[in-house]
């Protein structure tokens, strides 16, 4: 599956558009590492923890999304954008979205 | 009774916020501008197609996040900021660290795969809420664009 941010992939042609596909997931920290969060918050610096874990979460929206454009028959997905939200207290939504396309080579 | 004592705590999160706050922010721009001139050759582009000439590469997606904390005397300082107006540089400093180190990861993802420019290049700012109550806790900047990768790579 190829996956880019812009709307042509270099020697490739698309022969196919399907439509948007999309992957989100929703993600909450243990309490454990939102007290060491909130520690942070006093003498500043970063939160490797939360790092790590917004993208593991955006890894995962992506699979999803890939995952939804393989089920239409897509071989890649065009002009992806991120986009994430704080929907409650300690959760974040991650979406993933982007334009399911089937290339094939220009060559042939 | 209560009262200095609570004024006490304040003053000494204050202390503890500005003295590893200023020390923290002092290294990670010292790294920051170490790393950046590194990584000066891969050359990031925010428009949308590859340069002439490099039509033929081929294309991965790269990106890099970090989630930076504010500490106690930036909350408190932004929030007196709050009261009169203007910039409030502590912030700004705070973001202008976040973006570099997001487009900083951004290119170490590219140099590993062996790309030499990264076109379309998009930031997403997000607040990490969950904690420090209506001020900003933390952000997390997200960097992401196409990485072009050479033929033979």
């Amino acid at each position: 599956m190829l996956i880019s941010n812009i709307e042509i992939i270099p020697n490739m042609r698309v022969v196919r558009h399907l439509g948007l596909v999309q992957g989100s997931t929703v993600r909450a920290k243990h309490a454990g590492k939102d007290i060491m969060a909130s520690f942070k918050n006093i003498f500043g610096g970063e939160l490797g923890a939360y790092t790590e874990l917004l993208q593991e979460s955006r890894d995962q929206a992506v699979a999803r999304m890939s995952e939804q454009a393989q089920a239409i028959g897509a071989n890649a997905v065009i002009n992806v954008r991120f986009s994430t939200s704080a929907i409650a207290a300690g959760a974040s939504e991650i979406l993933a979205y982007g334009t399911a396309v089937e290339v094939i080579e220009t060559g042939k | 009774m209560e009262v200095l004592f609570q004024l006490a705590i304040f003053f000494i999160l204050l202390a503890l916020g500005y003295l590893f706050g200023r020390r923290a922010e002092s290294k990670h721009y010292q790294q920051i501008f170490a790393r950046e001139d590194q990584l000066r050759h891969i050359v990031v582009l925010n428009q949308r197609f590859p340069p002439p000439g490099m039509l033929a590469h081929r294309t991965d997606m790269v990106c890099g996040n970090v989630v930076i904390s504010v500490d106690y005397f930036k909350t408190v300082v932004a929030s007196l900021r709050n009261l009169v107006g203007g910039n409030i540089s502590a912030y700004e400093s705070l973001l202008d660290r976040a973006r570099r180190e997001a487009v900083l990861r951004m290119q170490e993802q590219a140099s590993l795969r062996g790309a030499e420019t990264v076109i379309n290049l998009k930031f997403e700012t997000a607040r990490v809420s969950g904690n420090a109550g209506r001020a900003i806790g933390s952000v997390e900047v997200l960097a992401y664009g196409t990485a072009l990768i050479g033929p033979g790579k």
